[in-house]
């Protein structure tokens, strides 16, 4: 029978499927960090369990840690005791770790694919939502609470129902300008932030082939923000030449295996999807959110909307609590809203093609002088590299500040957070209320909108330059 | 886990959409390394206004919330999960909850219930002119009562299972072993491994 793509990596890893039961899962590899795992580990020791597979599962610090003078212990004490507990359970359970001051350290999410372990057609789950990213390379990556984390330590499977699948076919060629994270700004707010729920995403056609494989991300990424846990896309060249040059590539016959396993991996062309949208790729404009959810976003030449035109009622009462949060009026045009902060960085926007592009634009300009612009490097390798292509100096020589790697004011577990109706033009992933620091208005923008407003100092596009 | 069969107790309206986790418990809340203790950052930018509902005297002591439609996107942090336990809630009632959080919450024993948004609407404003208002909610006959009114949901028979049992997925999943071994005995050779660490 025909198969979807996500239906036949699911079919590769069921260890078992009863009658009205979920399906048994294997799980081929397990991220690990220091917020959703202390608990995990704890239930490990209090059931006398081991790690089942220490060599599928790999840890990073990165939700705590500091940008600034990470050569000194945490300031934050509790934040201290969160790294220092995951040090301790990885070197318990004999769980590769990269802390802080490591050069593998960083965001999970780019450390997977940068090391190579993030590979076609396998399964791969985390304690963190956007687990999604992985499936950019054709695997099937979700995020996983805290239980399942333990269930994951403990068997290296998980039960889980199949979820069902949903072909995205986004056709056409992108303007200048306009990048993955528009495209995926634009889905989330055709579908809704409950759009994808209970589905696995395939993303498809030749504005999705046409992107690099840190495009792909970005928009793997965010498949979350429209609610679904999972979203793919299929490994094609650009996957394999991503993957072969990376320290944990299969090498030599393996590569050959895998490679042609991998060319296997593709939706059937007779394959049903559960559900099917199209979208247009000529038409997409850079795009910019207005509200406190993903899927209040629109293109960035618009107004901000006015509620009383929306005929949903629950909508309605959701947008008028967002602008009231927000701070904004309805009829106002975006492009003349003035920031305080743009916050380059993040699993998102925070690898080295984001920085190469904000930096292309900044490049021998200056940040308006009412905003600050914060850098922060997806890993501590994309920050190597890019202080060896220079990149750094150039966000140095625009006014901006140059970090190290982590999550950082992508959700303000660290220092670096947002003050009270401090608004940001920012590169992450969720704009909720608080996210980026209590009472902080968060708007998410690709990295070039980002350097462009910064540049500015209200929204804009590079094209406003 | 406790054994759920059925529950009763007075009921909170939360007439809010896409309640993110962010909401339920803001990540400065998520440094600490115990299950226990997050109730006091439950909803915590909202519970700083006098109004919130939580606040409202005449709903203390409640155990079910209900809550509007999308209820728990966002974050995967099962913290969201716990605090509204550690809260003293043991159920929560809405038309849609995102996928992660309920399966969260059906792993730590919270009950969620899927409502059609009318039956929602109905139970709000029972519960918003009569706070005291019981309400049970029965995983056995799959129903939640309240008042004259008889709610019925579905939920998948499995889960349901679990829950009335109280039973753990990992020790389930411990008894079938075996099969995991065999399975590990046929994976590809070319499966990347993490160990040892290669730079
Ligand atoms: S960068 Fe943001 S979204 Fe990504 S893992 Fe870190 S906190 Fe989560």
């Amino acid at each position: 029978m025909s198969k979807t793509l996500a239906e036949k990596i699911w079919a590769d890893h069921i260890v078992s499927s009863a009658a009205n039961e979920p399906d048994l899962l294997y799980i081929d590899l397990h991220l690990i960090h220091e917020v959703t795992s202390p608990q995990a580990f704890d239930g490990l020791r209090l059931a006398g369990r081991p790690v089942r597979r220490p060599d599928l599962t790999i840890a990073t610090e990165d939700h705590n840690v500091p940008t600034l003078n990470i050569d000194q212990p945490i300031a934050d004490p509790v934040s201290k005791l969160q790294v220092d507990t995951l040090r301790a359970n990885c070197k318990e359970f004999g769980v590769r770790l990269h802390s802080l001051g490591d050069s593998q350290q960083g965001i999970v999410h780019v450390v997977g694919p940068q090391l190579g372990i993030t590979q076609p057609g396998m399964t791969i789950v985390c304690g963190d939502s956007h687990t999604s990213t992985h499936g950019a390379f054709g695997a099937l990556a979700f995020g996983i609470g805290t239980s399942e984390v333990e269930h994951v330590l403990a068997t290296q499977t998980l039960p889980l129902i199949r979820p069902k699948t949903m072909a995205i076919n986004v056709e056409g060629t992108l303007k200048t300008g306009v990048t993955s994270k528009d495209i995926i700004l634009a889905i989330i707010a055709k579908i809704g932030t409950g759009g994808g729920q209970g589905y696995v995403l395939e993303y498809r056609g030749s504005a999705i082939r046409a992107l690099s494989m840190e495009g792909r991300m970005t928009v793997c990424n965010m498949s979350i923000e429209a609610g679904a846990r999972a979203g793919l896309i299929a490994p094609d060249e650009t996957t394999f030449a991503y993957v072969k040059d990376k320290p944990h590539a299969p090498q030599g016959a393996d590569w050959d295996a895998a490679l042609s396993y991998w060319k296997t991996l593709n939706s059937d062309a007779d394959a049903v999807f559960d559900k099917e949208i199209t979208i247009n790729a000529d038409d997409l404009e850079p795009f910019v959110t207005w509200g406190t959810n993903p899927g209040q976003g629109l293109p960035l030449n618009s107004n901000v909307p006015n509620p009383a035109d929306i005929t949903d009622a629950e909508e309605r009462g959701a947008a008028e609590r967002a602008l009231t949060y927000m701070g904004l009026t309805a009829g106002t045009p975006l492009k003349s809203v003035a920031v305080d902060t743009i916050f380059l960085g993040s699993c998102t926007n925070g690898r080295i093609e984001d920085l190469r592009a904000a930096a292309d634009i900044l490049k021998g300009k200056k940040i308006a002088d009412s905003v600050r612009l914060l850098v922060v490097p997806g890993s501590a390798k994309v920050r190597l590299q890019a202080e060896a292509e220079g990149l750094d100096k150039v966000f140095l020589d625009a006014g901006g500040e140059w970090r190290n790697a982590g999550c950082s004011m992508c959700l303000g577990m660290n220092p670096d957070q947002l003050k009270p109706q401090e608004r940001a033009a920012s590169t992450s992933n969720r704009n909720f209320e608080g996210r980026q620091g209590k009472g902080g208005r968060t708007h998410l923008v690709s990295p070039l909108v980002a350097a462009a407003t910064a540049i500015r100092g209200t929204l804009s596009s590079p094209s406003d330059l | 886990m406790d054994k759920f069969v059925t529950h009763t107790g007075t009921a909170i309206p939360l007439r809010r959409s896409n309640v993110d986790t962010d909401q339920i418990i803001p990540a400065v809340y998520l440094k600490r390394v115990t299950k226990s203790g997050f109730e006091d950052g439950l909803f915590s930018a909202w519970r700083s206004d006098p109004e919130f509902v939580l606040n409202k005297p005449a709903y203390s002591g409640a155990t079910i919330l209900v809550a509007g439609p999308d209820f728990g996107t966002g974050s995967s942090r099962e913290h969201a999960v716990w605090a509204l336990q550690n809260y003293g809630f043991k159920v929560v009632l809405s038309s849609r909850f995102a996928d992660i959080f309920r399966g969260n919450s059906q792993k730590a024993g919270l009950l969620t219930v899927i409502l059609p948004q009318e039956a929602i609407e109905e139970i709000w404003q029972l519960v918003e002119s009569e706070p005291q208002t019981s309400v049970t909610v029965d995983l056995d006959a799959k129903n939640v009562r309240i008042g004259s009114k008889i709610h019925a949901f579905q939920i998948d028979d499995y889960t349901r299972w679990r829950l009335m049992e109280g039973l753990d997925d990992i020790g389930l999943t411990m008894k079938k072993i075996d099969e995991v071994s065999a399975f590990e005995g046929k994976r590809a050779d070319f499966k990347p491994k993490t160990l040892p660490a290669l730079q």
